[in-house]
């Protein structure tokens, strides 16, 4: 009934996008609207997926097979299981409040820039479907093309160093993976994931091919020592750079994980976790202390991020902790449930903070926070926004932010004590920076003429907010669809994660 | 009689062309000094009616030795010779507007493209060394010629200069190096020179190779005997450049494929040994000096050096998968190459070289099109998909993996991202960057403009849908 379900999902928004291209600056209206209208399109596409996905099976599901490359026994291979359902229609869900954002804010090349985000749609969508590591990579690399794009034409000031460092600190890490994939391909004879994680691989193979990926997707995630990269891009990048960078990009590098490097490499990464976790536990609370400092609201929400994502490494790595001291895949799970959670938590929270950023930034053209104060007095109705996904930010109870990391705390105190501790000091850090970046610039007295002129919320930006609010709010206060969604899935990951590859 | 014109007939693309030269030649005496641009469009037809001829009456489908085992043609020659024709009728159509206003288009330039073209159809089909050095010579004097075309200018004539004197150099090299393997097999050709030449690692044998590797490297721009490449590539009138940076590159894997593949392959040990460092050392010195370079013409010379470099890493895997990438390569990238120096052409205009990096800011302000080829023909030199030249890159990390080259595998990848650097600057400076003041506007013609839309497409196109031209590189080695 869905056979062509996903390949509709991924080539609509690139097809609408080549589309609003050619329909140039000129007939910008019919563009936006267009590009507005295929993005919607798209998230309703995406409905059926949900409602018709069978959460008792961890299989792919809407599988789609075509013959691609043959010689190399590529295949135009789509499907979607508990892990990518949840950031597909992520993706498919935050792209609209981007093109409503950008709506009349975007003066120069706005059509190219509705276009550069309809095709990017439709590459991460590609990224989270591919169920062929060939066709995974041509999604994942394709999508630089347009983020540099994005990055270059539309950012600020720095933007050209910003670009080419993304660019290449991403191409970097990617291309290791490739080789890796191809090492695989050698010895396989197929690019089928699903033959990469049943290939068995001896302990040193694991180890290189592990860290090709950890290279791969901790520079996507991005991990502390190479995050570098992301300051630098969500600050100069405009403000639909950013959502997209925070909300999906940054979630492929923990999808990465959880889709190649655990189930192909179990025996190095039982090996290496502690490294793993460490370095999660160094962004969680090394980049929490350094977001406090920062006086550029993206570059502190950037920093917020990174922390965050710390969160989704720790969850998944800590599995094997968790079963080495207890023995349970049980609680394992609860690990990577709290991961995949905060990977959709984190892609709407940080996604709403990156606009709501843009709309002061639409307003007064500065990104310092020493620029605002006392914003509440003439915005009421926007600070309202603000400081509700500020506490999500901070994981208040309630919101998605809490499930995520209540799972992933949980689940490493089952682990050590210690994890979990060290974890646990992001709730402190993270109301820290988040709380203290609210209590800057929206409370006090009026803080210069330019805040005392704001106008507040218009009906395009209440419509993005509020749908995110209430997604966000829905997470939290039932997050059980979607942990029913993962279920199965996150299961058959964990029997993956912690079987041992290594041939006899 | 009848007999021995019908044994000939597979070589009809050669003997066609030899006519045509001698055809063309006569009309520009007669016809084209009074009609300047009337012999470009005969040229264009003798291509077309070649690649016509050639298709009907050369795609034999087996390999055929001909005239005493100096000739061959197998279905690789016939696809290298349609590229020949496909590649060189694109160049010549690119500049002929350059041509004009710079008052240099003249019925020689043509003739001499024809004469190389020959020359690439000789290297393509040469079975025996003296079929090889009679190719190898025919191609390279006509391509001293056409960068000395200009003669008003100093930097070009400079360039043939070196362009000669090295080129004689290398063609003694050449020489050299097949006396000794005659004198150590007695005989010249190429099949029988494989079945009697397997004794890798004697001192003939690997003084004889040296010899040859050298000439090869030197052809392909191997580093350290690149030193010709970046100053022939500036120095030359861009069309030439063109010229020089695309079809001759079909030859040049021909080459080395029917001369040290096929014909030295009972050596191949000793070759990759030598090629090796060669190739290590052409894809750094490619890709980190193209990075200070502030010509587009000189550092597409440097990143020309580059991607010989991944050629050559094909052939260093040594397996029929490795040939078949590296073949697969080659017409990718100079699939790639002819679009990027017909955007210098058509961005250049009477009195004006646009030769400079600085001369591309802003190019998206001033020619969308133009931009929108260049960024695509970027993107897929540094190998990013959904470009054709990440497939290129990739057939030949397999191709390594398969023999199992670790270290070059990283060492190709880590200069690819090196690489990449370069490429996005030129994005950069073409969609990023407000254009200077007082820059010319760029050329309008419809036939070139539409063709180089084509062309980019194409690049897109073969990197979503790679399967049949990885195939047919594929089927066409054994």
């Amino acid at each position: 009934m869905y056979a062509y379900l996903l390949s509709i999902l991924i080539w609509l928004p690139i097809v609408a996008g080549v589309v609003v291209l050619l329909l140039g600056e000129r007939q910008l209206a019919a563009g936006r609207w267009l590009s507005l209208l295929a993005a919607i399109a798209t998230l309703a596409l995406s409905v059926p997926l949900l409602a018709d996905f069978n959460t008792q099976t961890a299989a792919y599901q809407f599988i789609e097979k075509a013959a691609w490359i043959p010689r190399f026994n590529a295949f135009y291979a789509l499907g979607v299981d508990g892990i990518s359902l949840p950031l597909v229609v992520l993706t498919a869900l935050m792209t609209i409040p981007v093109i409503i954002a950008a709506w009349t804010v975007v003066k120069t090349r706005a059509a190219q820039y509705f276009a550069a985000f309809l095709i990017m749609e439709g590459l991460m969508i590609g990224v989270f479907c591919a169920t062929d590591a060939l066709l995974f990579y041509f999604f994942w690399e394709a999508m630089l093309i347009p983020m540099f794009l994005i990055i270059g034409i539309w950012g600020g000031p720095r933007r050209v160093y910003a670009t080419i460092k993304f660019f290449l600190y991403t191409f970097l890490g990617s291309v290791f993976m490739l080789a890796a994939l191809i090492y695989m391909y050698v010895k396989a004879g197929s690019y089928s994931i699903a033959a990469f994680q049943a290939l068995p691989l001896t302990l040193v193979e694991q180890r290189w091919i592990f860290a090709a990926f950890m290279l791969a997707f901790a520079v996507k995630v991005p991990m502390w020592p190479v995050h570098t990269w992301l300051p630098d891009a969500h600050v100069e990048a405009p403000t639909g750079g950013s959502v997209i960078l925070a909300a999906i990009m940054l979630k492929m590098g923990g999808y990465g994980f959880l889709r190649f490097s655990l189930p192909i490499t179990p025996d190095a990464c039982r090996e290496l976790n502690l490294f793993v976790i460490t370095l999660s536990l160094i962004a969680v609370i090394y980049i929490g202390f350094v977001a406090i400092v920062q006086a550029d609201m993206k570059k502190l929400i950037a920093y917020s991020s990174i922390a965050h994502m710390g969160f989704v490494t720790l969850g998944a790595f800590v599995v094997y902790e968790i079963v080495r001291t207890t023995g349970q895949l049980q609680g394992a799970a609860m690990g990577m449930d709290g991961a995949m959670v905060q990977m959709v938590s984190h892609g709407l929270i940080s996604g709403a903070l990156f606009l709501c950023v843009g709309v002061l930034y639409d307003r007064v053209h500065s990104r310092e926070i020493s620029a605002y104060g006392g914003v509440i007095n003439t915005m009421p109705v926007f600070a309202a926004f603000m400081v509700m996904f500020a506490l999500a930010n901070t994981g208040v109870p309630g919101t998605s932010g809490f499930v995520g990391e209540f799972l992933v705390i949980l689940a490493s105190f089952k682990a050590s004590f210690w994890y979990s501790t060290l974890a646990a000091v992001t709730l402190v850090l993270g109301a820290c920076y988040t709380l203290w970046l609210v209590k800057r610039v929206l409370y006090g007295p009026v803080a210069n003429d330019h805040v005392a002129h704001l106008t507040d919320l218009n009906g395009r930006e209440f419509i993005v907010l509020g749908m995110l609010a209430v997604l966000v709010l829905a997470i939290g206060i039932w997050p059980e669809p979607l942990l029913r969604i993962m279920e199965p899935s996150i299961h058959h990951l964990v029997t993956q994660a912690v079987a041992s590859k290594i041939p006899l | 009689m009848n007999a021995i014109w019908h044994g000939m007939i597979p070589a009809m693309p050669e003997i066609y062309l030899g006519f045509a030269i001698c055809a063309v030649l006569l009309f520009e005496a007669f016809v084209g000094v009074k009609r300047p641009g009337a012999t470009s469009t005969l040229t264009l037809l003798v291509l077309a009616v070649g690649a016509a001829l050639t298709v009907r009456y050369a795609d034999i489908g087996h390999q055929a030795v001909l005239f005493n085992g100096m000739y061959v043609t197998d279905p690789l020659a016939f696809v290298l010779k349609l590229a020949g024709f496909l590649f060189v009728a694109v160049a010549l159509l690119y500049s002929r507007m350059y041509l004009e206003n710079r008052d240099i288009l003249r019925g020689e330039y043509y003739v001499l493209a024809l004469t190389a073209l020959l020359g690439i159809f000789v290297l393509i089909s040469a079975n025996s060394l003296l079929t090889v050095y009679l190719g190898v010579e025919l191609l390279a004097l006509s391509l001293y010629a056409m960068v000395a075309f200009d003669r008003e200018s100093g930097v070009a004539a400079e360039a043939a200069m070196k362009y000669f004197v090295l080129g004689a150099i290398a063609s003694g090299t050449l020489l050299y190096g097949m006396s000794i393997v005659y004198g150590l097999t007695g005989t010249l050709d190429l099949g029988v020179i494989a079945t009697k030449l397997n004794t890798p690692g004697s001192l003939g044998v690997i003084l004889g190779l040296a010899f040859i590797v050298v000439a090869v490297a030197f052809k392909f721009g191997v580093v350290p005997f690149h030193m010709w490449l970046p100053d022939v590539y500036e120095g030359a009138p861009t069309s030439v450049t063109l010229f020089v940076g695309t079809a001759p590159k079909i030859a040049y894997f021909a080459l080395t494929l029917r001369l040290l593949a096929h014909g030295l392959a009972g050596t191949s040990a000793d070759w990759t040994l030598m090629l090796t460092p060669l190739a290590v050392l052409t894809l750094i010195v490619g890709n980190v000096v193209a990075i200070v370079q502030s010509n587009l013409k000189r550092m597409l010379a440097y990143s020309t050096i580059s991607h010989v470099g991944f050629i050559v890493l094909g052939f260093i895997a040594g397996t029929p998968s490795g040939y078949s990438a590296a073949l697969y390569y080659t017409l990718v990238y100079v699939l790639v190459a002819l679009g990027a120096f017909g955007v210098i052409l058509l961005a250049s205009r009477k009195g004006f070289e646009a030769d400079k990096l600085d001369h591309y800011k802003g190019l998206y302000q001033r020619d969308p099109l133009l931009a929108l080829v260049m960024m695509v023909l970027m993107f897929s030199l540094a190998g990013v998909p959904p470009f054709v030249g990440f497939w290129a890159k990739l057939r030949i990390i397999q191709a390594l993996w398969e023999t199992s080259h670790l270290g070059l595998v990283i060492i190709a990848l880590v200069m690819s991202v090196v690489g990449a650097f370069y490429y996005l600057r030129v994005v950069k400076l073409v969609y990023f960057d407000a254009p200077p003041e007082n820059l010319p506007a760029t050329l309008r013609p419809l036939g070139p403009r539409l063709v180089i839309g084509v062309n980019a497409a194409a690049v897109l196109v073969l990197g979503v849908l790679p399967s049949p031209l990885l195939a047919l590189c594929s089927s066409l080695i054994h």
